[in-house]
């Protein structure tokens, strides 16, 4: 026996680990689990991945509200392939929020959290959610503009909750306003507090893997009953089962390293995002958006009608909470094929549409006024011989505000309607009224225009045929 | 014998209930600066303290314009965080008003956008006319005013904590 051989036999003996780590890794699992069960084990490895990054970026972060910012600035523009590691610690972010989607939507379309596994779906909400949280306080500790605000925007959520929003919004930020002490909870919440609940989570949540089982592929037709399917489970493992390494891990082995080099080339290669302007609450030219995965939540709040928004904003997380919760307890039996329950198919597909949707309408965000839009001239509108009233119209039109929310040709915002061709289908007394008395959705103008300045207006919009 | 076993077993039946008594007494005086410590927001009064923003012959009359302030309390290290700002309107050569810069639908800061007589906001779309009422968009209530006042040729402001809309500022 080599010396090698001989120290690994006394660690062995000493430690037991061979005894205790084989089982777990050769116990059988269902034959027949193809690449649809990869994305449990995908999630997994974006947060170990998050775990190890993370570490590295504490080592050359200040998590202080003075601080921060500048050493964020050093991370992304001075230390040592540290632009490529914030951008790993991006998109490991997008990547564990994605897997943890898709890895819940498999389950659901296959029913796998029908007994005896319902633990283990209650555990995989908790995660998600813990896992959309880091997410957010995640951007927060970018600590620039972006950031500063949308702590505000967080704090102004936490204020509507019925009685006690005022002391979760304090309790948030630390105080009153945005100050010192905000940056430090944040901090707390996304390096110690939400990771250890994860850490805590993923424990149970894997134990229950192995106490359970991994559920089998389901067949159309064979149908969960609880008072037999655990005695059918274990036969159906001794009869068919596979061991766990290497016949079934080898596809996660491959997904998750595919994952990983994916996540490292798009943090080399796009990188992190850009830094926006310092902390500073006094600086209000800021224009705060969230990350892409909280961009449907952004749309929602811009498309909902405002009379329900309080309501919403308290009520709907914890429906939505309590639904999933209680999913496992409403239908805990029967039938798993997808082809079998098409409804939940559909229900997923509205799911992710409806989502996808709020994210792409969130990115675009035409509700809001196009502030950075390139005023429109008389040369590209073709009025250079335009008298000067009509002249003095178009400016008007920018220096006014209409052009950040009404778009003519391919300049302005989106908010209003396209007014590109007005004059076909409103007269110059009709485009009057609703300049001065504005709507719902447009402010009456009628203070704030002089009788020339709204003649000047009108008479330009009526070139717009 | 059967004294002697009774005996034992009252002994380790306390022995054992001590031990989580202390246990339970440990946790909780430990527990007690740590919960003191995250939820000290809660306990602490947030003061509120006037701040000169600028001088009253500065501000001319019928404008709005945007001044700087630091807060009432802020903490050693809050740097840049410390400060906030204000949208200061003088109406008449005795009227001063201060708008809160935070949007009242989700807090967003507002922009004063000069040739058209609005503030906008970037977030949602809300828009306000000049004196801080709705003018479009989502936002359920008014700006948010801050108290003003001129002490000694200074214009002064009274610090406030983040304007928060509430269920009934909507309902309204």
């Amino acid at each position: 026996m080599s010396v090698l051989k001989k120290i690994a036999h006394w660690l062995d003996d000493r430690t037991g680990l061979r005894e205790t780590l084989l089982p777990l890794l050769k116990h059988p699992v269902p034959p027949g689990a193809k690449w649809s069960y990869v994305f449990g084990s995908a999630t997994l490895f974006c947060f170990m991945l998050q775990v190890v990054t993370g570490i590295a970026l504490a080592f050359l972060y200040q998590p202080s509200a003075e601080n921060a910012y500048h050493s964020l600035q050093f991370i992304t523009h001075e230390a040592t392939l540290g632009n490529t590691l914030r951008g790993i610690h991006y998109f490991g972010a997008s990547g564990m929020i994605i897997f943890a989607g898709v890895h819940m939507m498999r389950v659901y379309i296959t029913a796998s959290y029908k007994y005896p596994r319902e633990m283990q779906w209650i555990s995989g909400v908790f995660l998600l959610f813990f896992t959309i949280t880091m997410g957010f306080t995640g951007q927060l500790l970018r600590w620039d503009s972006n950031g500063v605000w949308s702590s505000v925007v967080v704090a102004e959520q936490m204020g509507r909750v019925p009685l006690i929003g005022k002391y979760l919004a304090r309790l948030l930020l630390g105080g009153d306003t945005i100050g010192g002490q905000s940056l430090s909870r944040f901090f707390a919440l996304h390096v110690f507090i939400f990771p250890a609940l994860i850490f805590m989570f993923i424990g149970l949540h894997i134990y229950l893997v192995f106490r359970n089982g991994i559920s089998e592929p389901p067949k159309a037709g064979r149908l969960v009953d609880p008072k037999t399917y655990r005695l059918w489970y274990k036969n159906m493992l001794k009869e068919k089962g596979v061991s766990f390494w290497p016949n079934a891990a080898w596809r996660d082995a491959i997904f998750s390293s595919l994952v990983v080099l994916a996540i490292v080339l798009l943090a080399v290669f796009i990188g992190p995002p850009e830094l926006t302007a310092p902390p500073d609450p006094s600086l209000v030219l800021a224009n705060p958006r969230p990350d892409w995965y909280m961009m449907p939540i952004f749309a929602l709040f811009a498309l909902m009608p405002p009379n329900i928004e309080s309501y919403v904003i308290f009520i709907g997380p914890i429906l939505t909470i309590i639904f999933l919760l209680s999913l496992p307890f409403i239908s805990n039996k029967g039938e798993r094929s997808p082809l079998r329950r098409p409804w939940a198919v559909f229900g997923v597909l509205c799911v992710v549409v409806f989502l996808g949707a709020l994210l792409m309408i969130g990115l675009q965000s035409p509700w809001s006024p196009h502030f950075d839009t390139k005023p429109l001239t008389v040369q590209n509108l073709s009025l250079s011989n335009a008298d000067s009233t009509t002249q003095n119209g178009v400016h008007l039109f920018y220096t006014k505000g209409c052009q950040y929310c009404h778009k003519i040709g391919d300049y302005g915002g989106l908010k209003g309607p396209d007014l590109s061709f007005v004059a076909r289908r409103l007269s110059i007394p009709e485009m009057k009224i609703r300049i001065v008395n504005g709507s719902k959705e447009m402010p009456a103008y009628g203070g704030m225009l002089s009788k020339d300045e709204l003649d000047a207006l009108v008479q330009f919009l009526s070139t717009r045929k | 014998m059967n004294e002697e076993n009774n005996e034992e077993i009252n002994r380790r039946d306390f022995l054992m209930k001590t031990g989580l008594w202390l246990g339970g007494i440990a946790s909780l005086t430990a527990l007690i600066p740590v919960v003191g410590g995250i939820f000290a927001p809660l306990l602490k009064t947030q003061k509120q303290t006037w701040r000169t923003v600028g001088l009253e012959k500065d501000f001319v009359i019928g404008t709005t314009s945007l001044v700087k302030f630091i807060n009432a309390d802020p903490e050693p290290y809050a740097g840049t965080t410390a400060k906030s700002a204000a949208w200061l309107r003088r109406e008449t050569p005795n009227k001063f008003v201060a708008f809160s810069v935070n949007c009242t639908h989700l807090g967003c800061p507002v922009r004063w956008e000069v040739n058209a007589d609005l503030f906008m906001c970037p977030c949602h779309g809300g828009v306000y006319y000049k004196d801080g009422s709705v003018a479009a968009g989502p936002p359920p209530k008014s700006l948010t005013q801050y108290m003003v006042r001129v002490y000694k040729g200074e214009v002064q402001i009274q610090t406030a904590p983040l304007p928060l809309t509430n269920l009934n500022a909507t309902n309204s």
